[in-house]
């Protein structure tokens, strides 16, 4: 389970993670990856989550700022990259200057577009990979081949709306006449991302304070098959509203091989998602685009 | 203050004689392929193009920089290190790159030839331009285009290599080297192929009533009533819609050009030690009057004058211009 990209209140993230340490995932990534405002909002909840998280036999891994500028965002990286209880995932390469000798995963914010920078980084303390959702299916299966010759292990996003663009500007705030600096946390209205659709009225991106996402969600579950067979270890389900305990027991179904993947295709569509599902960029094809449906 | 170099855009053979001719301390470029951030059709240079090139510039001691600053997809790598391997032996001064497999296989093949870290590595702490400043030997980083003046005046005191900044020209919204927008509508990826918003997939459709659409892909980006005119459908310039804005507004930025013509003593005050011209796709004609403008401002700040501001600001007259991130955290 992929880190919260959006700005949910405390109280919403709390509920969403004792539910999550009850559903089949393996891994849970926590921490606020998008936003250095938001962070401390959930600050203090992180020892009760991780703990409880724990104890439900999850691996709890601490996710870091995807942009790093300001010195409090500096220091928030200085400060996770000390953590000795949890392993770390990274997404500036801020964080690699601290890392000396410390094995860390990669999270898919990081460009690791090939073998030559896997192999670089596995050789100074990487140990999982994260792959960028841009990755067609063939750079994917030479880079688990790669990792699993490194001993590392790699992960590929399955589900949820796919990060697209990050910018030093807000645009939740911008949508609302303010600035960041004076942003008042307008995104936390939109707990799956604010729409924006083109002026004929096509539904298009989604924004998330300085990311922006597809409207359309991501969905592999059609090609976990190959990616097992390639050696991807690790299926990444990114959080949104709809009931992603259900959604992590039909990855996990279609895993182990209790589901068809066809059938688990029909029970996603039975949660009524309002975005339409596309698989493009793994076939290599516009990311917007849903092939073999 | 240290003299700073300005370093032009050079898209082909005669926009980099057009470039030197006009007063360039360095020009960028790179080859036809997926190898650098402007793979557009018509633009770049073939080998022996830039052999001559190469040649032809260092004649008036311009330096030339290589742009191989993608990020080469698995099983890819091959065509950048022969790009490196190929810059390497037409003498050019050094390399622009943003990926770590890149300029590790740089640093140890070319250890002689200059890194430069491009702007689509998105280093934008002095924690993380360090690292490669350890890593790779990188002499060089380009900043994104986020930071103001006084946040780009500490990391200079805070980093052991020079500060390039941009100072004209298009200006994306997103992070360089951390967009796939493009790639989302059209299939072509801005980081894998360097491709932005390619030409093959635009489309101007007008209506009845004399509107323009302007469309990337399957997609409106943007539409244009009859006393507008239209511009280039770039994703982050576009116009949309969302509830919480009333009617359709640009939700990442207007259609308007970088000018930090008025920031310029300042930026070198600050430490920035190479200016850099955006514009690989431009005309020879705009080439030579921005380059040309430029020489004249930098040369005025350095021999204690004012520089003609009016020069550079008649530059983009007719078009909207900003600071951007340079001038004010509020552009944030």
């Amino acid at each position: 389970m992929a880190p919260i990209l959006f700005h949910w209140s405390a109280e919403d993230k709390l509920a969403f993670y004792h539910r999550i340490a009850d559903a089949p995932v393996d891994d849970v990534y926590l921490g606020e990856v998008v936003c250095s405002k938001r962070a401390p909002f959930f600050e203090k909840h992180y020892d009760e989550v991780a703990d409880a998280l724990t104890k439900a036999g999850k691996q709890v891994v601490f996710s870091t700022l995807a942009e790093v500028m300001l010195k409090r965002e500096r220091h928030m990286i200085a400060g996770f990259c000390a953590l000795e209880d949890f392993p770390l995932e990274i997404n500036d390469s801020a964080a690699l200057w601290h890392l000396n000798d410390k094995f860390y995963r990669v999270g898919p914010l990081m460009n690791v577009y090939n073998e030559d920078t896997m192999a670089y980084l596995a050789a100074r303390g990487a140990v999982h990979f994260s792959l960028p959702p841009e990755l067609p299916r063939d750079s994917v299966a030479i880079l688990a081949a790669k990792a699993k010759e490194l001993g590392a292990t790699t992960e590929v996003q399955v589900f949820g709306r796919l990060s697209l663009a990050l910018s030093a500007r807000c645009y939740h705030a911008r949508a609302h006449g303010r600035i960041k600096d004076n942003c008042q946390f307008v995104c936390e209205q939109d707990p799956d991302g604010m729409p924006l659709n083109t002026l004929d009225n096509q539904e298009f991106l989604s924004v998330n304070g300085i990311q922006t996402l597809s409207h359309s969600y991501l969905n592999l579950i059609g090609e976990l098959q190959d990616l097992q067979d390639m050696g991807v270890t690790h299926f990444r389900l990114s959080p949104h509203t709809v009931d992603m305990v259900a959604v992590a027991e039909i990855f996990r179904a279609v895993l182990d091989g209790e589901t068809n993947a066809k059938d688990g295709r029909a029970q996603l569509d039975a949660l009524d998602i309002p975005a339409p599902f596309v698989n493009g960029f793994w076939h290599g094809q516009a990311g917007h685009r849903m092939i073999g449906a | 203050m240290i003299r700073p170099e300005l370093v032009c855009p050079a898209g082909t053979p005669s926009a980099m004689r057009t470039a030197v001719d006009a007063g360039a301390d360095a020009v960028y470029c790179g080859f036809q392929n997926a190898t650098n951030a402007r793979n557009f059709p018509g633009l770049n240079f073939t080998v022996p193009e830039l052999e001559r090139a190469v040649a032809n510039a260092h004649v008036g001691g311009t330096k030339v920089l290589l742009a191989l600053n993608t990020f080469p997809p698995a099983g890819k790598v091959d065509l950048w290190k022969e790009a490196a391997d190929t810059g390497a032996r037409l003498g050019v001064d050094a390399f622009i790159v943003a990926d770590i497999g890149v300029a590790d296989y740089i640093a140890r093949k070319h250890p002689d030839i200059r890194l430069h870290l491009s702007v689509q590595a998105a280093a934008s702490t002095p924690e993380s331009i360090r690292y490669y400043c350890r890593e790779f030997n990188v002499k060089r980083v380009v900043l994104p285009r986020i930071l103001t003046v006084p946040e780009i005046k500490q990391m200079a005191d805070e980093i052991p290599c020079e500060i390039e900044t941009f100072i004209f020209g298009n200006h994306g919204l997103m992070v360089e080297g951390r967009c796939s927008l493009t790639n989302y509508i059209t299939g072509l990826s801005t980081n894998m192929d360097g491709v932005c918003s390619p030409a093959a997939q635009v489309e101007y459709i007008k209506d009845d009533a004399g509107n323009l659409s302007t469309r990337l892909g399957e997609y409106t980006i943007d539409c244009f009533s009859c006393n507008e005119s239209a511009g280039y459908p770039t994703i982050c310039k576009g116009r949309y819609l969302t509830p919480a804005h009333d009617g359709p507004y640009y939700a990442f930025e207007e259609p308007i050009s970088l000018n930090l013509s008025t920031l310029l003593p300042d930026l070198m005050k600050a430490g920035v030690t190479a200016l850099k011209i955006e514009g690989r796709q431009r005309s020879k004609a705009y080439v030579k009057s921005v380059v040309s403008a430029y020489r004249k401002a930098v040369d005025s700040i350095m021999a204690g004058q004012d520089p003609q501001i009016s020069d550079l600001l008649a530059l983009t007259e007719g078009q909207k211009e900003t600071q951007g991130a340079f001038k004010s955290k509020t552009w944030r």
